[in-house]
C-alpha cells in the first residue's frame, strides 16, 4: 500500500490539509486501511523534501500548513499508476510453506494442515462477507477493498483445494523410483524482473 | 426446533464390488432462519445430500425431519405435498420451464398445491416484487438474462409459505457481482424465517453463510467456529492468538 502516492492522488484534487489528507485517505479505501497522522505528516514531509508537492512553509505548526501537488509530484502519480506492481517472483508464502513442510513429514497428516487452513480462510472470509450483508451501509470504495481482501483469500482456498486434490492423486498413485530433481520454480516459470 | 435434521444419514449406491458410500453418517440440524453452506469439492458427496435433504432420493440408513415430520415414515402422496408446500429448490441450471412466463414459473408450484389460479398468480408476483423482477413478470426465460433467470429460480423456491430452501451451486455460471445478488437474496429469505442450505464448492458463496460444514468423501470432516462475537472482531488477537 504505498501510501506516498496515495496522498499525492488526494493533492492533484486540490491543496489539502494533513487532517483532512488523512481523513479523506482513509474514506477513499473504505476504511480498511486505517493511517494514524503522523504516518500523513512524515509522508507530506518527505513528498516536499523529494518536490513532489510544497506548502506554503510560514506555519511554524504543519497542522497548520495546506499543500499542493507540483508538476512533477503529477508526473509522478500518473507514472505510478501505470506501473504494475512486480509480481514476478512468488512471494514467501508462510502458507504454502507449512503444506509443503507437512507433505513431507510422515507422522503429520498434510490432509489435516490443509483442512486447519482451509477452516481458519474460510471464517476469515465469513467476516469479510458480514460487512458486505447490509448494502446500505458501505460505499464503493469499501466494496471494493472488502472485495479485494475477500478474492485474495478465495484464490488461497482454491490453492488448498487443488493441494488436496493433487496429493491425494500422488498418494494413490505408485512413487516414481528415480526422482527427478525439480528446477528452482523461479527457473521453471521464467519469471525474470 | 429444527427446520431441517438429519441423522446418522448414508446413502449407499450400486451392489457387491460396486459398492459406493456417496455419503455416510451426516448429521445436520438448520434451525429457521438459518444459512448453512456444505462445501466440498466435485464427488464429495454434496448433491446427494441435498436431494435426501429435499426428500428427492430416500436414505440408505438413518432419519430425515423436516419441521418435524419424519420423512421415512411418509406416504409418497404425503411426501410430494411436504415438498411442495415445504421446501424449495434452487438449481445450478435454474430449471424454468421455457413454455411458461417468469410468473407461470413462480406461481405453478402453489398450482399444483391446490392453490387457485388467481390467487398463486398474486402470491408468484408478490416473490417477483420481492427480487425487483416484477417489471419482467411476463417474460419468457428466453427473454431473461442469466441472472434474472436464476432470481425467477429463487422467488419460484420461495413463493408461498416455503420454509426450507435448498439450493446446489446456486450462481451456476453467473459472474461475481451477480452471485453475490443471489447469495444476498437467500440470506434476505433467511432473515425472513426460511432454513436455507447450499451446496457449493466456491469459498466466496460459502462465506455467506452462518456455517460451512466440510464435506470430503462423504463424510461431514470439519465445520466453521460460531462467528466471533463483536469484541473478538474489534480486537482480533484475542480470536486469532498466532
Amino acid at each position: 500500500m504505498s501510501i506516498r502516492h496515495s496522498l499525492l492522488a488526494l493533492l492533484s484534487e486540490g491543496p489539502k490539509y494533513g487532517f483532512q489528507l488523512r481523513q479523506e485517505f482513509e474514506t477513499s479505501t473504505g476504511e480498511v486501511w486505517p493511517l494514524n497522522v503522523g504516518q500523513v505528516y512524515t509522508t507530506l514531509q518527505r513528498l516536499e523534501r523529494d518536490g513532489l508537492a510544497e506548502s506554503d512553509d510560514i506555519e511554524e505548526d504543519e497542522r497548520q500548513r495546506n499543500y499542493r501537488i507540483t508538476e512533477k509530484g503529477g508526473e509522478e502519480l500518473a507514472h505510478w499508476l501505470r506501473t504494475p506492481p512486480d509480481l514476478s517472483e512468488p512471494p514467501r508464502d508462510e502458507l504454502v510453506i507449512k503444506v509443503l513442510v507437512a507433505s513431507r513429514l510422515p507422522d503429520v497428516d498434510v490432509f489435516d494442515v490443509i483442512q486447519i487452513h482451509r477452516r481458519y480462510i474460510v471464517q476469515l472470509m465469513q467476516q469479510w462477507t458480514r460487512l458486505k450483508e447490509d448494502e446500505s451501509q458501505f460505499d464503493l470504495a469499501f466494496a471494493l477493498a472488502v472485495d479485494a481482501e475477500l478474492f485474495r483469500l478465495d484464490s488461497v482456498v482454491r490453492w488448498l483445494d487443488a493441494a488436496d486434490g493433487r496429493l491425494r492423486r500422488a498418494a494413490s498413485e505408485p512413487a516414481p523410483e528415480n526422482p527427478v530433481a525439480l528446477p528452482s520454480i523461479r527457473r521453471r516459470t521464467g519469471a525474470h524482473k | 426446533m429444527s427446520m431441517l435434521e438429519l441423522r446418522n444419514v448414508s446413502k449407499r449406491y450400486g451392489q457387491g464390488a460396486n459398492e459406493v458410500d456417496a455419503i455416510s453418517d451426516i448429521d445436520l440440524s438448520v434451525e429457521r432462519g438459518s444459512l448453512v453452506a456444505i462445501m466440498g469439492p466435485s464427488g464429495s458427496g454434496k448433491s446427494t445430500l441435498l436431494t435426501i435433504a429435499g426428500s428427492l432420493e430416500e436414505p440408505t440408513t438413518g432419519d430425515v425431519m423436516i419441521d418435524g415430520a419424519r420423512l421415512s415414515g411418509m406416504s409418497r402422496n404425503d411426501k410430494a405435498r411436504l415438498r411442495r408446500r415445504s421446501v424449495g429448490y434452487v438449481f445450478q441450471d435454474f430449471n424454468l420451464l421455457a413454455g411458461l412466463t417468469a410468473v407461470e414459473n413462480v406461481s405453478l408450484p402453489l398450482e399444483l398445491d391446490g392453490v387457485s389460479m388467481k390467487k398463486a398468480r398474486a402470491k408468484g408476483m408478490d416473490a417477483l416484487e420481492g427480487l425487483g423482477l416484477a417489471d419482467r413478470a411476463e417474460s419468457f426465460p428466453d427473454q431473461l438474462s442469466g441472472g434474472e433467470r436464476q432470481r425467477v429460480a429463487i422467488a419460484r423456491a420461495v413463493v408461498g409459505e416455503r420454509s426450507l430452501l435448498l439450493a446446489d451451486e446456486p450462481s451456476g455460471a453467473l459472474d461475481s457481482v451477480n452471485g453475490e445478488a443471489v447469495m444476498r437474496m437467500i440470506l434476505t429469505a433467511c432473515h425472513g424465517g426460511v432454513a436455507a442450505v447450499v451446496v457449493t464448492h466456491d469459498a466466496k458463496l460459502a462465506s455467506w453463510a452462518d456455517r460451512v460444514v466440510f464435506l470430503r468423501d462423504g463424510k461431514a470432516v470439519d465445520e466453521t467456529l460460531p462467528p466471533p462475537s463483536p469484541e473478538e472482531l474489534l480486537n482480533p488477537d484475542v480470536a486469532n492468538p498466532s
